[in-house]
């Protein structure tokens, strides 16, 4: 049985802290977890009241835009480093409108990287693998967006040269945290398959085999960040 | 054609010359210099009466003490042979920044912002201590300033040659043609001599009018150049520009990611939602997908959009992690090492952020590389950044390339670009801007990275195309 799937069982129900400032995004992703059958309990509109609100409620998981007032540059990405850093295995799911190297790296610094989603505000479109991803990284899981693999897999290192491009292409769908149950579904391939591509990927880059769909994918974002 | 100087009126056609008023106008320019002259007189007359030490004593004085009026008065008779505005504005001469500091201080005293005030009545002390001060830091900012001493220099030139080329020019312009013409009236040369000699006088009068004219021209264009230097107050202007096309493009920025961005991803929201009520399969459904698909391409598009507008993680988070940002969007692969121990100033770090952009889209369209890569350290006061790449080389900056647009940037941060070429590649851009110490943070900004390390000096790149703002 898949480490992830397994965990996504305990995962119906979350306890959720939201914190965006556009009153009608805000709205319509509580209205789209609630339908999903989770709860939010508390939806704020800057980092200030998401500290506040996480003091009070204790959520399961909180997601935060990284654009907030006062200021308008990274309220929220600070607010939920701050968060992290106090609590390293919260899991927190940052949304923004654009994606960065440079966030996603401070994000998965904290706490091991384990249990944190970073994923551009469009995701939200697709509404089903949007509350996948959010489980996931309540589950304790790690999800890149896939905006961000790209950037790091077009980063050139030698390695990367020797896969073959099915190999690359599962490469990215590790990078953004998806576990081979998934990975299989995507490709439309067997998880047998998957499996065996994944040995030969870490194999090529000298990386240690891992059973555990999350140690791996966090091995994999090591190496691609290094 | 409208003549705006002495030396334009020089190459009009003789005729419309000698009818103008040039000839007369650079006659008065030069007597002009006759207070100059009774000044330096002054000094030779005290070097012959009370010794050359004394003299030399009250020339130093007479340059340091006088020498602001005398710049002043140069630039009042320059009105005379040079018609264009002479702009002398003190505030302005300290460099781009000081643009910026009087918006803000303009912005500081708008309505609803409120402006602190003297808060302790009669507190004369404190007041006179505070204007004692203002007036200690005006002259510190005139000393500083590179036109104040410009001025001492062209003064002092001006007192020890100039006036006698002036006076000297007039003399030789006008004495020979006077003498000439005073022939028929000199009692010792008969009349036809008298006559011939006055005939040669007057033909010689236009040729005088032509002399003073030129070195009129010529003097004033040295006063210009040195005590009102028009292209520094270009480049100012220019820079004053970029800073406020900037603003505008933050703003821009701001309004998209507020307004469209957060409606379109609302919308996509709600037809993810929608799909989910619908029987798949069901025609509704297939429009559905379609009309997501759609608003998801759009979203994309303006994501994009919003990035060439404004970089946000410029703002936020530096040059550095901009850098990388780009690099990692390249389609030819880059290497980045770019360590700088603090943050250059705003309009440093955008000319720099675009320089590589830029840069790295020309790797991408041109050099057929199949890879880059990107340096930069802050070495003294410059920041230097190079993008090098393994390409054909043989960039033309002529060729429309951007190349152009980049070096105008550069010029305009008063930067210097150089780019090697060679065909066969490589091909090596190299950047050097002028990088004052950070003004205080108007935004709180990230502590510099750890791995922030004393900068080895980049060896300079084989100079084959350089601009630089005075070029």
């Amino acid at each position: 049985m898949d480490h992830l799937t397994s965990r996504v069982a305990d995962v119906s129900g979350l306890r959720v802290v939201l914190a965006e400032d556009a009153v009608l995004l805000r709205e319509g992703l509580a209205g789209l977890l609630r339908r999903f059958g989770h709860e939010v309990v508390a939806s704020v509109g800057d980092a200030d009241a998401l500290l506040a609100a996480f003091e009070e409620h204790e959520p399961d998981i909180v997601v935060a835009d990284v654009r907030m007032p006062p200021g308008f540059t990274d309220e929220g990405l600070r607010a939920a480093l701050t968060l992290r850093a106090a609590r390293p295995g919260l899991a927190v799911l940052v949304l923004s409108q654009y994606v960065e190297q440079t966030y996603a790296a401070e994000l998965l610094d904290t706490g091991g990287g384990i249990g944190i989603g970073y994923l551009l505000k469009e995701r939200i479109g697709d509404v089903k693998d949007f509350v996948d991803a959010l489980e996931r990284v309540a589950a304790g899981g790690t999800v890149v967006d896939p905006e961000v693999v790209r950037q790091l897999l077009s980063r050139r290192r030698d390695p990367l040269t020797r896969l073959t491009p099915r190999e690359h292409e599962v490469l990215g769908l590790i990078a953004e945290g998806r576990s081979n149950a998934a990975i299989a579904r995507r490709l439309v391939v067997t998880e047998a398959a998957v499996s065996k591509h994944m040995a030969a990927i870490l194999a090529k880059l000298d990386l240690p085999p891992a059973q555990d769909d999350h140690r791996r994918v966090l091995a994999v974002l090591a190496y691609l960040r290094a | 054609m409208f003549t705006r100087t002495a030396l334009e009126a020089v190459t009009r056609p003789p005729a419309a010359f000698l009818r103008s008023s040039w000839p007369w106008r650079s006659l008065a320019y030069l007597l002009s210099s006759v207070p100059l002259a009774a000044l330096a007189s002054g000094v030779v007359y005290a070097a012959v009466e009370f010794g050359v030490a004394i003299a030399c004593a009250a020339a130093v004085l007479a340059v340091v003490v006088l020498g602001p009026v005398l710049a002043w008065f140069e630039r009042v008779r320059l009105r005379l042979v040079d018609l264009a505005p002479v702009r002398v504005d003190r505030t302005r001469s300290a460099g781009p920044r000081a643009g910026l500091t009087a918006r803000r201080a303009r912005q500081a005293s708008l309505p609803g912002t409120r402006v602190r005030q003297a808060a302790h009545p009669g507190t004369r002390a404190r007041q006179a201590a505070r204007s004692r001060a203002r007036v200690a830091a005006r002259l510190a900012a005139c000393l500083r300033d590179q036109a104040t001493w410009r001025a001492y220099g062209f003064v002092t030139l001006a007192l020890g040659v100039m006036w006698v080329v002036d006076l000297g020019m007039v003399s030789l312009a006008t004495w020979i043609p006077l003498v000439l013409l005073s022939g028929p009236l000199q009692p010792d040369i008969d009349l036809a001599t008298g006559l011939a000699l006055a005939a040669a006088g007057i033909v010689l009068l236009p040729l005088s009018a032509y002399l003073m004219t030129a070195w009129a021209g010529a003097r004033a264009m040295i006063t210009r150049a040195v005590l009102a230097p028009a292209d520094a107050e270009v480049v100012r202007s220019r820079a004053r520009l970029v800073d406020a096309f900037e603003s505008e493009r933050r703003r821009i920025e701001r309004d998209l990611h507020d307004g469209a961005q957060q409606r379109l991803v609302a919308l996509s929201m709600k037809l993810g939602l929608a799909k989910l009520d619908l029987p798949p399969g069901s025609p509704a459904a297939a429009q559905l997908d379609e009309a997501h698909e759609e608003a998801k391409k759009a979203l994309a598009e303006l994501r994009e959009l919003i990035r060439g507008v404004h970089p946000q993680v410029l703002t936020d988070r530096g040059l550095p992690a901009a850098v990388l940002d780009v690099a990692g969007r390249s389609p030819v692969p880059a290497d980045v090492d770019l360590v700088l121990p603090v943050r250059p100033p705003v309009p440093v770090e955008v000319t720099a952020y675009y320089v590589v952009c830029e840069a790295l889209a020309n790797v991408a369209k041109h050099s057929g590389a199949t890879r880059c890569s990107v340096r930069g350290r802050l070495v003294g006061g410059t920041l230097v950044l190079e993008v090098g790449d393994d390409g054909i080389g043989g960039a033309d900056p002529e060729a429309g390339s951007g190349l152009a647009g980049l070096a105008d940037r550069v010029a305009v941060a008063d930067g210097v670009m150089t780019l090697s070429s060679p065909p066969g590649g490589p091909t090596s851009l190299r950047v050097e801007l002028p990088c004052p110490a950070p003004a205080p943070a108007e935004t709180p900004r990230p502590a510099p990275s750890p791995a922030a390390t004393p900068c080895p000096v980049l060896p300079p790149v084989e100079n084959t195309w350089t601009t630089s703002p005075r070029a």
